[in-house]
């Protein structure tokens, strides 16, 4: 069969568009494979045991981000304290009790939060807590995070339970259950592991933040004395030494990036594997 | 089934089913504690802007909203301006879009109508943890490796085949606008293409079946599909454009920091969010203070303007999208 020239020339259009998108996403997952690279390449260069368990030192002599590893923990520990079991209440607020316009406010708020820049957070905070504190403090940076935290914790938390089956309710109801034993007893753990990856998935989210506790939980050069004070955390560690002017502290930054990288991506990867065989 | 307080008034009896349809105590303490948790909620929402609010009163009360229309942003002598701010947030935030929007579109259109689902599956996922690297490790990147590069090879060559423009003028750097809207391009890029993908997932198959029974090349089904997904796709842009407007790290670390308007490029520029990050732990005095919080206050408020509607355009379209799917 012939084609006409105006066929032929929608052919070739379609041939060249299909093809320029299969471009985008190879141009994607290049830049991701550059950035890898470049974080693993020289990230490694200073990496060794004392790095990991040594405080900052100035200039010349080495030093490392010991401190700012633990003040990270105990940052993430708080945020999660705080964070996990709010966020997960505002799932079953909104999949299980919450009918009518006030549920689809806390929705509708639930899922503009998540779009609030962490900065915005951190200036919120700040205002709330740390100048009535009259200092910087971990409790201020966890409680940031904290924030941050709960509106993706709620939005898994209700999609999860929004997949459990009615069934399962109703058979619980039917012995005689109240709401909230069926909740509790039946819901929330039929949705743990989904429950589990979206709160996996929050801690690396939160793990990243920079923002908000640049003037919350300050930094430190010393391992935390106690959660009243200002404490270090990996990634304003890693801020403060890429923007300073030394070559020694560039390198260190990259080193503390890839520790911080492999945390987020090993947490990424894990809860991919445990998700690949459900979704 | 038994009441807990058969004899109460009127108004406390309703109140009381409210809480506990079925009458059980467990289950009025636990919808009290869910309905806390949703409460505390809107408390937070409603404190961000009270607490930002008052903060920043002195700064609204000393310059009004000429605050929007003063560039002169003079800590010394205590004069504040945003509108250098927002031209870099804005500018910035434009580039980013520029570059994104094309190419997440190709990222979604050849996820969800080209690849066969055994190629889309893992290809997802690495397009998804560019979301996952945070916003300073960006920085890292942007500061040691994007911006050498693009001083050494793009920004001369843009230089001399354009340099007659005014958006490619002045000294080469590789720190200013080009490059804070392109590290903000790459970290928007999953964010567009993921609700892009799941717009165009919901766009019904009879469209699809519809368009090639009438003899439609891939590309000309695609644009049928397109078109039928078109406002979420809009959604999924102007999310993108609040994720751009708020982003700090990165965008710090890259754009030079410096309160000028110029069409350039090249040149240095500065955002709302970062001159927050700069400068809000060095902030002397009440009203240096108040002005930066003041811009946290604007940032808030645009921020959450545009995710609202972002949110409303996707959930109005994925509704009813899948209201015709079901009508089909």
């Amino acid at each position: 069969m012939k084609l006409s020239r105006s066929d032929r020339i929608r052919r070739a259009t379609s041939t060249v568009m299909t093809s320029l998108t299969a471009l985008c996403t190879v141009a994607a997952i290049g830049v991701l494979a550059i950035i890898l690279f470049y974080i693993a390449r020289s990230g490694v260069r200073s990496l060794n045991l004392h790095f990991l368990i040594e405080t900052p030192k100035p200039v010349g002599e080495g030093g490392g981000i010991g401190n700012a590893i633990v003040g990270s923990a105990l940052l993430l520990a708080l945020s999660c304290i705080i964070g996990i079991p709010v966020g997960i209440s505002t799932g079953v607020y909104l999949s299980e009790v919450g009918r009518g316009w006030f549920a689809s406010v806390v929705r509708f708020l639930v899922d503009t939060l998540t779009g609030i820049p962490s900065i915005v957070t951190g200036v919120f905070i700040y205002a709330v807590i740390v100048l009535r504190m009259k200092h910087f403090s971990a409790y201020a940076g966890g409680i940031a995070l904290a924030l941050i935290m709960i509106p993706i914790v709620a939005r898994t938390t209700e999609e999860m339970i929004k997949l459990v089956p009615h069934s399962l309710r109703e058979g619980a109801l039917a012995l005689g259950a109240p709401q909230w034993r069926v909740t509790l007893g039946v819901v929330l753990p039929a949705a743990a592991a989904g429950i589990a990856t979206g709160v996996m998935l929050a801690i690396a989210r939160v793990s990243g933040e920079t923002a908000p506790l640049l003037f919350t939980a300050f930094g430190s050069r010393f391992f935390p004395d106690g959660l009243d004070r200002p404490i270090a955390s990996l990634t304003v560690q890693i801020y403060n030494y890429a923007i300073s002017p030394y070559d020694e502290w560039h390198a260190q930054a990259w080193a503390a990036t890839l520790v911080l990288m492999t945390l987020i991506l090993g947490i990424n990867v894990t809860v991919r594997f445990f998700t690949r065989k459900k979704f | 089934m038994k009441r807990v307080n058969g004899q109460g008034s009127p108004l406390s009896e309703s109140l009381l089913r409210l809480l506990s349809p079925t009458g059980n105590v467990g289950d009025g303490v636990f919808r009290l504690l869910m309905f806390a948790a949703g409460l505390l909620v809107v408390v937070i929402v409603l404190g961000m802007i009270i607490g930002l609010a008052t903060h920043s009163e002195l700064s609204l009360r000393q310059f009004g909203f000429g605050f929007l229309r003063s560039s002169t942003w003079d800590p010394v002598n205590g004069q504040f301006g945003a509108l250098a701010f927002i031209y870099g947030t804005v500018a910035s935030s434009l580039i980013a879009l520029l570059i994104s929007v094309p190419l997440s579109l190709g990222i979604a259109i050849f996820l969800v109508e080209q690849a066969p689902p055994i190629i889309a599956r893992p290809i997802t996922f690495l397009v998804e943890l560019l979301a996952a690297i945070p916003s300073v490790v960006y920085g890292v990147w942007g500061i040691f490796v994007l911006a050498p590069f693009l001083r050494e090879r793009v920004e001369p060559s843009l230089a001399r085949s354009f340099g007659s423009l005014p958006f490619f003028q002045g000294p080469i750097t590789g720190i200013g606008l080009l490059t804070g809207g392109i590290i903000l391009a790459i970290m928007i890029t999953p964010i567009i293409s993921a609700v892009a993908r799941d717009v165009l997932a919901a766009v019904p198959n009879t469209q699809r079946e519809a368009a090639l029974a009438l003899g439609a090349t891939k590309w000309e089904t695609t644009r049928v599909v397109l078109i039928n997904g078109a406002p979420g796709i809009a959604g999924a842009i102007i999310l993108g454009l609040g994720r751009a407007l708020g982003e700090t790290m990165a965008v710090t670390m890259v754009i030079g920091n410096r309160a000028e308007i110029s069409f350039s490029l090249f040149q240095p520029s500065y955002t709302l969010a970062s001159v927050i990050a700069n400068e809000f732990t060095e902030a002397t005095g009440d009203i240096y203070l108040s002005a930066l919080i003041e811009l946290g206050l604007i940032l808030f408020l645009v921020t959450f303007v545009v995710n609202a509607i972002a949110r409303l355009l996707v959930w109005r379209v994925t509704r009813t999208t899948v209201g015709a799917g079901m009508a089909a």
